[in-house]
């Protein structure tokens, strides 16, 4: 794997150990062109699935990890596209972006999301698909998907369920509320807090303990462990799809992108 | 356990402390959006600062329409 920088993010690999570093100003919002750039990754990174043993994503940008989805780009191409064809155009991009996902989740090495500032919507999925998350305590998670009509649409959902109790998925998912690091730690969603600024060095140092591990123990461990919920993620998208149909979504798509404010949706 | 002019003290010191701004400049009834020049990203990096200042958890939802340190503080008091 060379290392590469794309537009939306970057990646190398150092030690047998990947880094995925996200740069799309200002949140890193998942929109298509993350989503064309998430695919040639993740092709990358199969061709190192012998050699490579672990993965970290991290943001390189200061606000956080990574906000969401675009929803600006969401809004757009719902006004732009006619109803019957714009819910065709969603449900694809969302089984593409199911795919990347599901890749990182079940990827033969063990991988890390280092997460600073926000991770809310299908940045938290991101994290979510990842082994381990390692979180400095200015991080924050949060599911924001109902203030605008919706649940998450990543696979939030089946893949929180399957880390904790269904207390903890309902608290975040009907209420809406963010998690700051201690007490997503404290549910068993974070496995490690550190000081601010410091997830990133504490990934490297964890992915470097992971090297001492035979990677066949490792990967059989990962696979015995953590099954990906594929019915459930098939029916979140089901889900997801039909409530986009609904009045309010476009209200609070449209409500989103009118304010200038980062995050017009809290609290 | 602190009690609300505390409270209020502690909260108007990290505020400057982060925010740049002279303790001197701030006081419990300003409105801290606009003291502060912040926007909502902004507020919700001091609602963790505050949360991890006090050992406490704040759901976001309980600031709604709060805008002022002294209300800020009233509702961290409700908590600790």
């Amino acid at each position: 794997m060379k290392d590469f920088r794309a537009t939306t993010m970057s990646w190398g690999l150092r030690n047998g150990c990947v880094e995925l570093a996200l740069h799309r100003p200002p949140y890193n919002e998942i929109g298509s062109e993350s989503l064309v750039e998430f695919e040639r990754f993740i092709a990358e990174l199969e061709t190192v699935f012998g050699s490579a043993h672990a993965l970290i994503v991290h943001s390189e940008l200061g606000p956080g990890f990574c906000a969401g989805a675009d929803l600006r780009e969401l809004f757009r191409r719902s006004q732009e596209v006619a109803p019957d064809a714009r819910l065709t155009e969603l449900r694809e991009f969302l089984q593409r972006i199911h795919r990347v996902f599901n890749r990182i989740d079940a990827a033969p090495l063990t991988t890390i999301a280092a997460v600073h500032g926000m991770a809310f919507g299908g940045g938290f999925e991101l994290a979510l698909a990842c082994d381990l998350i390692i979180a400095d305590k200015m991080a924050r998670f949060c599911f924001p998907e109902l203030r605008l009509g919706l649940i998450p649409g990543f696979g939030g959902i089946p893949r929180l369920k399957r880390d904790v109790g269904n207390a903890v998925v309902r608290d975040l998912l009907l209420t809406g509320r963010s998690f700051n690091a201690t007490r997503a730690h404290g549910v068993g969603i974070v496995s490690q807090v550190v000081a601010e600024g410091e997830a990133l060095r504490a990934a490297r140092a964890t992915a470097a303990q992971l090297a001492k591990f035979d990677r066949a123990t490792a990967i059989a461990a990962k696979r015995f462990i953590k099954p990906i919920p594929e019915e459930e993620l098939r029916q979140e998208i089901e889900i997801f799809c039909d409530l986009f149909t609904h009045p309010a979504v476009e209200a609070g798509l449209r409500k989103f992108v009118e304010s200038e404010d980062p995050l017009p949706y809290l609290p | 356990m602190a009690n609300l002019q505390e409270t209020t003290e502690a909260i108007l010191v990290l505020a400057a402390a982060h925010f740049s701004v002279p303790r001197a400049q701030l006081s419990a009834d300003d409105d801290f959006f606009k003291t502060l020049g912040i926007n909502s990203l902004q507020a919700l990096d001091l609602l963790t600062r505050v949360e991890n200042h006090f050992h406490i958890e704040l759901p976001d939802y309980e600031l709604q329409g709060v805008t002022d340190f002294r209300t800020l503080a009233e509702r961290i008091q409700a908590r600790l």
